[in-house]
């Protein structure tokens, strides 16, 4: 009997010790709308999605807590000639499962960002070869000279080649196609925290990476990654002390959040303009009722431009929380000028005019294909469209569905007129070009074609001219500008809400850095 | 026979029911509250002052306008407006249409399917009554909005996207018409056990009249007061389900809102001060629904002599 006794007691303080043990965990729960789509670090360049891999995976160089790039698993780097880059790599990194990080990881981890299914292709482009000249010595070649290696290459993380040997992830998830691998619901890296949890749309548990290399500022054991979709929820959620934190407070609750006395509210102008796209290359549109398309038409283009009151949307669908954007890009990238993001008049008769020149006097049936879960109010700025374009006669059907689709759906080359956002993580206006405007482009889903604009592109790839590269970038923005390749509609202000005792540094990219986070 | 030469009006004055109505100011109440709410929601054209399926009589400047009693209030919104600028009397009345449509159609179809059912199973008796009953039994183990849920989901998954918006209040109509037939099959079939062995079935039966003329032109009339009051108790009930599943997202698209598209939109302004987004559709909702439900409590109480 006694043994027995014996055996109870020392079950319950172990139970006891064990509950208080996580009880005593530091805990940040963190909530945004959407999940990240995928963890596997090549597949899917999209805000969130990076957002995760951030925390547990890294680069060669990366953006810090004021944006500027500095070392990561890399110390030094040098450019030996104009096309050829030596990186020295940490000697102290080990990934999650123990093993050390090495050149051969890094070499395999930038070709694997190369591979056709990589998301991530259009960054490293530029890059013809990858050598390990030593176990901790990688030799970058470009074709050209490239001014903004360090920028691209911040965002292309490293992967342990062993794991993805192992578990058949040598090339990155095939995720436009639907493809499910391990390297998506697993992560293998060398960040300053792992993922142990992984339920898509659900949950992600990331745990403290004790034998991280860095010096740990954090004071986190666990972050809980819980996915809100509904706005309401997700901010009662956040009141009533369930959430530590939201990435995407929604705008009309800012004023009760902050109120609360309890929980405060940090905004910044983020690194993100949001954008309508028109096709205007197919021969017909898939939801039109003309039989051809009406896009192709700049007449057409700028009509649905100047039926846009921005500023109503900025005042009534944003709270103020937005700023009209004339271009798809930001102050404090290479290439912005306040000059360039002046818009086009908001005039509903003009409008009428151009579409009426076109050959349309009664308008047109359309489909505007649009997120609901990705950016601030996606879904309400789509439904105001679909009344502004209304007053002009093109009667708009509207098709919100949630991010993974819609991005999906676009990649499937599905929308005749879709909204999207993009952000410049390279803070360069070529990473813009590269991918929304070069022909063929893989985001260019707008199918624009200029050889002007592609022109301009290889100049921004190889020259180290400053002065002659900045002047290919003004002469690119200033063609698809003039020709209303994209609609531009505004650039987002983000703002973060989380309890006092929460310190999530923001920044303007939107990514949170939780190693640099404290909660009391 | 000089009584079936009456007029209808007077045979109506005549009648057990009419002399219950006059005495029952809940039913005359709620039957004034429900003629003027169908009256608004089928000639919703002429009542209501907007259209808010019009884009061109929208300005989204006019959005969260409060109601036009409160001090920022507009007094051509009367119930202010919502965060697209559409004007929220017109809105709840276009929404209710939507709302009593499928929740009539959606009843409709469960009566005619589990009378159909019922009637059959109670005159026919044997190995088919019993596996109707017993088919009634499981489905009623299934919580009616999870069989509604099933059904919308199965439906999204064969039709595609563009098919599904507009098929979308069929799909609604025939969720909810399923998961409610089984209250019509039990109660026309416990009422048919009674009626079948009555002289006048077995009367018709010797003369020889075929078995669905006894059916559907003996036996349904005398079984239809049952019936009738919980089609009216199901009527509130399926209304409901309409607005839960628009409120869960499955249900109409958003383009035409009914009264649960309504106030799940709402929903999202209720913590920054924007009640009326909310709370106007959703007390239309419980008003609507309680009028049913007190008309439909009298009728039981009328209609089944065992109470009186």
């Amino acid at each position: 009997m006694k043994v027995k006794n014996l055996y109870k007691i020392v079950l319950v303080s172990l139970f006891v010790f064990w509950s208080t043990l996580s009880w005593a965990a530091n805990t940040i729960k963190w909530s945004m709308q959407g999940d990240s789509l995928t963890l596997d670090p090549h597949a899917q360049n999209e805000g969130p999605t990076t957002m995760v891999s951030r925390q547990v995976y890294e680069a060669l160089v990366t953006r810090g807590l004021d944006m500027s790039i500095g070392p990561q698993l890399a110390t030094t780097w040098k450019a030996t000639n104009p096309t050829t880059w030596v990186f020295n790599l940490r000697k102290d990194v080990i990934f999650h499962n123990g093993d050390k990080m090495t050149s051969e990881d890094v070499v395999f981890s930038l070709l694997r960002a190369q591979q056709p299914t990589s998301d991530f292709k259009e960054y490293i482009s530029t890059i013809t070869s990858v050598k390990a000249l030593d176990d901790y010595t990688v030799e970058i070649q470009t074709k050209e000279p490239n001014p903004i290696l360090l920028n691209q290459l911040s965002n292309i993380f490293v992967m342990s080649k062993k794991w993805a040997n192992e578990n058949f992830a040598i090339v990155p998830q095939n995720w436009d196609a639907g493809q499910e691998t391990f390297s998506a619901t697993n992560a293998m890296g060398t960040g300053p925290f792992k993922i142990t949890l992984r339920e898509p749309n659900t949950k992600t548990v990331f745990k403290k990476n004790r034998k991280w290399w860095g010096e740990v500022k954090h004071n986190l054991d666990e972050i809980h990654l819980l996915p809100i979709a509904n706005a309401a929820t997700r901010v009662a959620a956040l009141l009533s002390g369930e959430l530590d934190i939201v990435t995407d407070a929604p705008v009309q609750d800012l004023e009760r959040i902050r109120s609360s006395g309890t929980h405060k509210v940090s905004s910044i102008e983020q690194m993100r303009t949001i954008f309508l796209g028109m096709d205007q290359a197919a021969d017909k549109l898939r939801s039109g009722n003309t039989g051809d398309n009406p896009f192709k038409k700049k007449e057409v283009r700028q009509a649905f431009y100047q039926a846009i009151d921005i500023e109503a949307i900025k005042e009534k669908v944003m709270r103020g929380l937005s700023s009209p954007a004339g271009i798809i890009t930001f102050p404090g990238v290479t290439g912005y000028t306040k000059e360039l993001d002046k818009r086009l008049s908001y005039d509903v008769a003009a409008a009428k005019k151009l579409l009426a020149g076109a050959g349309y006097p009664d308008g047109f049936d359309i489909e505007l294909r649009c997120p609901n879960d990705r950016y601030v109010n996606d879904e309400a700025i789509c439904t105001a469209v679909v009344g502004m374009l209304g007053k002009i006669g093109v009667n708009v059907s509207l098709n919100s569905q949630t991010k993974s689709k819609h991005f999906k759906e676009l990649k499937d080359d599905q929308g005749d007129f879709y909204m999207l956002g993009w952000g410049v993580p390279t803070l360069d206006s070529h990473y813009v070009f590269h991918y929304l405007y070069e022909s063929e482009a893989s985001w260019n889903k707008v199918n624009f074609s200029n050889a002007e604009v592609d022109a301009a592109i290889r100049v921004m790839e190889g020259e180290v001219d400053l002065e002659k590269r900045n002047a290919a970038i003004a002469k690119a923005w200033k063609i698809v500008k003039d020709d209303i390749a994209y609609l531009p509609l505004h650039h987002q202000v983000i703002s973060w809400a989380s309890k006092r005792s929460v310190d999530v540094p923001i920044r303007p990219n939107n990514e949170p850095l939780f190693r640099f986070s404290k909660k009391r | 026979m000089d009584n079936q030469r009456l007029t209808l009006l007077s045979r109506i004055q005549d009648s057990d029911i009419y002399f219950s109505f006059t005495k029952s100011p809940t039913a005359i109440v709620s039957t004034i509250i429900l003629i003027i709410i169908f009256f608004c929601s089928f000639f919703v054209e002429l009542v209501a002052p907007f259209n808010p399926f019009d884009p061109s009589s929208l300005s989204l400047m006019d959005a969260f306008t409060p109601p036009s009693w409160s001090k920022d209030g507009v007094a051509k919104f009367i119930l202010g407006t919502d965060g697209q600028g559409r004007d929220m009397f017109s809105t709840i009345l276009y929404g209710s249409r939507i709302s009593l449509i499928v929740g009539f159609s959606a009843i409709l179809f469960s009566l005619i399917l589990g009378v159909t059912l019922g009637l059959t199973s109670g005159y026919f008796g044997g190995k088919y009554e019993m596996i109707v009953m017993r088919l009634t039994d499981v489905q009623l183990t299934v919580p009616s909005i999870l069989m509604a849920l099933l059904v919308d989901g199965i439906a999204r998954g064969i039709i595609s996207k563009e098919l599904h918006d507009e098929m979308a209040i069929y799909v609604l109509i025939f969720a909810i018409g399923i998961s409610e037939w089984p209250q019509f099959a039990r109660v026309s079939r416990a009422a048919t056990l009674v009626e079948r062995n009555k002289d006048y079935v077995s009367a018709s039966a010797i003369i020889g009249v075929s078995n669905i003329f006894i059916m559907f032109k003996h036996i349904l009339p005398n079984i239809m007061r049952p019936v009738l009051v919980i089609g009216t108790i199901g009527l509130a009930l399926a209304i409901i389900a309409e607005s839960t599943l628009s409120f869960l997202g499955v249900g109409v698209p958003p383009t035409t809102p009914s009264l649960g598209t309504l106030i799940r939109i709402g929903n999202d302004f209720l913590f920054s001060g924007e009640w009326w987004i909310t709370f106007f559709p959703a007390i239309f909702l419980v008003i609507l629904a309680f009028s049913i439900n007190l008309l439909g409590d009298w009728m039981r109480d009328t209609l089944n002599p065992k109470l009186n």
